[in-house]
């Protein structure tokens, strides 16, 4: 099995043999290729679909260009679409215009709400704010203790209310807490839950409605597979996401799953983990994530290679 | 039962027509990839299947159904499910590990549970010494299923923990110890250490029967099989425990990971009380697959 798209178009291209400019047939048999790769990077089956048609309409265009060969033509063409479709350029997380800043973290269980939450607000730090963590799961057990940990060992502020306090009025008071205390950001972990699961997506629209957040991100795994639009899509259609944050880009899961969200939800990815310390975080580049999907090392050397 | 949802409406549609053609193939493909079964598996079906429609000549789309299933449930019962035996008298350890996550220590609340309500005498290792608040979270479960759990301090040598944890099992002559693990992401090579150092604490103490699970979320995509194949290579794996299927992810992971490491999958897990855990049974997961 190949195990980039390099080798997979090479392998298809070397199968041809008229080498010289492009034939319809050519194309075809590499797009099939690229359509696999998008799919083993977990790529959604409908979302690799659509983008092959219109990397299809793009090569077309450029196949009267004669200076690269057609695997480097390819996947240049594949490449720059992808970036573009995830987003050019870096998107900077909001600001209030008057503070606190609150940004509301949700998503499936086990996505990495919680070890985000910590992250985020030493980020915030970082460049000057006065962020606060606020506890609004009340189910999972520990939760609690787990964000007082890390807000501890951060020396960052933990606003908690113990597990009888509804996540809505623990939010409010956090908020009222950190405006009396001049914090300028405000960080509520709320608890995992299932896109399907009405009360407890409803839940989090009561949060929402009581606290209006300048964002509300949702969490997502790197390793999660074709379920990614079906869950974007309900957390975003309940909730109106306004910011992806994809996590556990430290292994080699190649996180097709983040343009599948960002193709269905037209939301922007703006923040990855890539770790679980409190400092594996930082803005995402579009350019890597493309190059990560395709199974691609750095553009260049490949350019050299071809 | 959650796990038995009908997924797959298309398939019905699918399998209703009149007689195959390439659009059949396609859609089959396409429903296969959806459920996160990959590529390479997915084509290897296919390819039996197209075989099969000439040899049996099979001309209808519900007898392609029934193959499917035929050859899916073959992939599964290549490596088939056995319970989990617990014989007096004899300590069987269960060591529980997987990425970042997953699900582990709620599965093992799980199983700790269950083995305690069938009659066995469990002991519960904290061996997360890790991630944060790890064992007040697994504390708390302990409570709630009525088990000891054998505690470290927080980022203290996990394999000490599982040292004690033997020790506090065989003195209690526990019947089953179960020990949570730190999520870890098999390319992590220093946290792959750990875990082998952890089984070879394991193996010195008198070699017990072991139970190693891999833990997987239902919503991995393919992903699974490469974490399948590194904790394989880390320690013995005896089976899957396949997380969150009360979700709308399908678990088709599971197909390319049975397929290729022959490693069963053991128990689904449905929710986030202790009780939401079931044995795997792969006609209803084929079942399920497919409406
Ligand atoms: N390797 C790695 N692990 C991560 C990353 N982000 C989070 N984790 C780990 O993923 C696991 C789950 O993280 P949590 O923050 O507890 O996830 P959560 O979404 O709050 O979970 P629930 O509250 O139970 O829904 C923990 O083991 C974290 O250490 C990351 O970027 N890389
Ligand atoms: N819906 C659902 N949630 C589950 C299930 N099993 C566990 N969870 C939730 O998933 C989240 C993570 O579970 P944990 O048991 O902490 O996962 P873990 O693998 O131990 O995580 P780390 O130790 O951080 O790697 C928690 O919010 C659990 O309540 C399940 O079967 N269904
Ligand atoms: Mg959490
Ligand atoms: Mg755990």
């Amino acid at each position: 099995m190949f195990e980039n798209l390099t080798d997979r178009l090479q392998g298809a291209f070397d199968k041809l043999t008229s080498k010289g400019k492009l034939q319809e047939s050519d194309v075809d048999l590499a797009l099939r290729e690229v359509r696999i790769a998008l799919m083993e990077a977990d790529v959604n089956l409908k979302v690799a679909k659509q983008f092959i048609n219109q990397i299809k309409e793009k090569i077309s265009e450029q196949r009267a260009l004669e200076s690269l060969t057609p695997a480097q033509q390819i996947i240049q063409v594949v490449h720059q679409e992808l970036v573009s479709l995830l987003g050019s350029d870096q998107c900077k997380l909001e600001t209030a215009s008057t503070p606190p800043t609150i940004y509301m973290l949700v998503g499936l269980q086990g996505s990495g709400k919680t070890t985000t939450a910590a992250k985020l607000a030493l980020y915030l730090r970082k460049q000057g704010a006065r962020p606060l963590l606020v506890a609004a799961d009340i189910y999972r057990p520990a939760a609690i203790k787990q964000l007082q940990t890390l807000g501890g060992s951060l020396n960052i502020p933990v606003y908690s209310e113990g597990t009888s306090v509804p996540p809505e009025n623990i939010a409010t008071n956090a908020i009222d807490f950190a405006k009396q205390s001049s914090l300028t950001h405000v960080i509520l972990d709320t608890a995992g839950r299932l896109h399907i699961d009405e009360a407890m997506m409803a839940e989090l629209v009561r949060v929402r409605d009581k606290v209006s957040p300048t964002e509300i991100l949702l969490v997502v795994d790197a390793m999660t597979g074709q379920e990614a639009v079906k869950v974007a899509e309900q957390f975003h259609n309940t909730l109106g996401v306004t910011g992806v944050i994809m996590t556990k880009l430290d292994g080699d899961a190649r996180g097709g799953a983040a343009l599948s969200i960002r193709a269905v939800t037209g939301v922007p990815i703006k923040m990855i983990g890539t770790g679980e310390r409190p400092d594996a975080f930082e803005p995402l580049i579009p350019d890597r994530l493309a190059s990560r999907i395709l199974g691609l090392g750095d553009m260049l050397t490949l350019i050299e290679r071809a | 039962e959650k796990s038995r949802r009908g997924i797959f409406s298309q398939v019905a549609a699918l399998f209703d027509r009149e007689e195959i053609t390439d659009s059949t193939w396609e859609e089959l493909e396409e429903l296969l990839i959806a459920a996160d079964v990959g590529v390479e598996t997915t084509l290897m079906l296919l390819d039996v299947l197209q075989d099969r429609v000439e040899a049996e000549r099979i001309r209808r789309p519900s007898e392609l159904r029934k193959a499917l299933k035929e050859e899916l449930q073959a992939i599964l019962d290549s490596a088939p499910n056995q319970p989990v035996e617990v014989n007096d008298g004899e300590l069987l350890v269960m060591l529980i590990v997987g990425v970042n996550g997953v699900g582990k220590t709620t599965t093992v609340a799980k199983l700790a549970h269950k083995f305690a309500s069938e009659g066995a005498k469990v002991v519960v290792g904290a061996a997360d010494t890790f991630r944060a608040a790890a064992i007040d979270q697994l504390q708390i479960w302990g409570e709630r299923a009525g088990v000891p759990v054998i505690a470290g301090a927080p980022n203290s040598d996990p394999a000490a923990v599982v040292h004690d944890a033997l020790a506090a099992a065989r003195s209690r002559s526990a019947d089953v110890l179960i020990v949570d693990t730190a999520g870890r992401l098999h390319t992590k090579y220093n946290l792959m250490e750990e875990l082998k150092k952890i089984q070879r604490v394991i193996d010195r103490n008198g070699s017990p029967a072991q139970e190693n699970l891999l833990v997987l979320d239902a919503t991995t995509g393919q992903n699974g099989l490469v974490q399948a194949r590194k904790f394989a290579q880390a320690v013995h794996l005896d089976g899957v425990v396949l997380a969150k299927m009360d979700g709308t992810a399908k678990g088709g992971i599971a197909f390319a990971i049975v397929n290729e490491m022959k490693i069963p999958i053991r128990y689904l897990t449905t929710g986030e009380k202790l009780g939401d855990i079931a044995e795997f049974d792969s006609k209803d997961f084929v079942n399920a697959l497919l409406g």
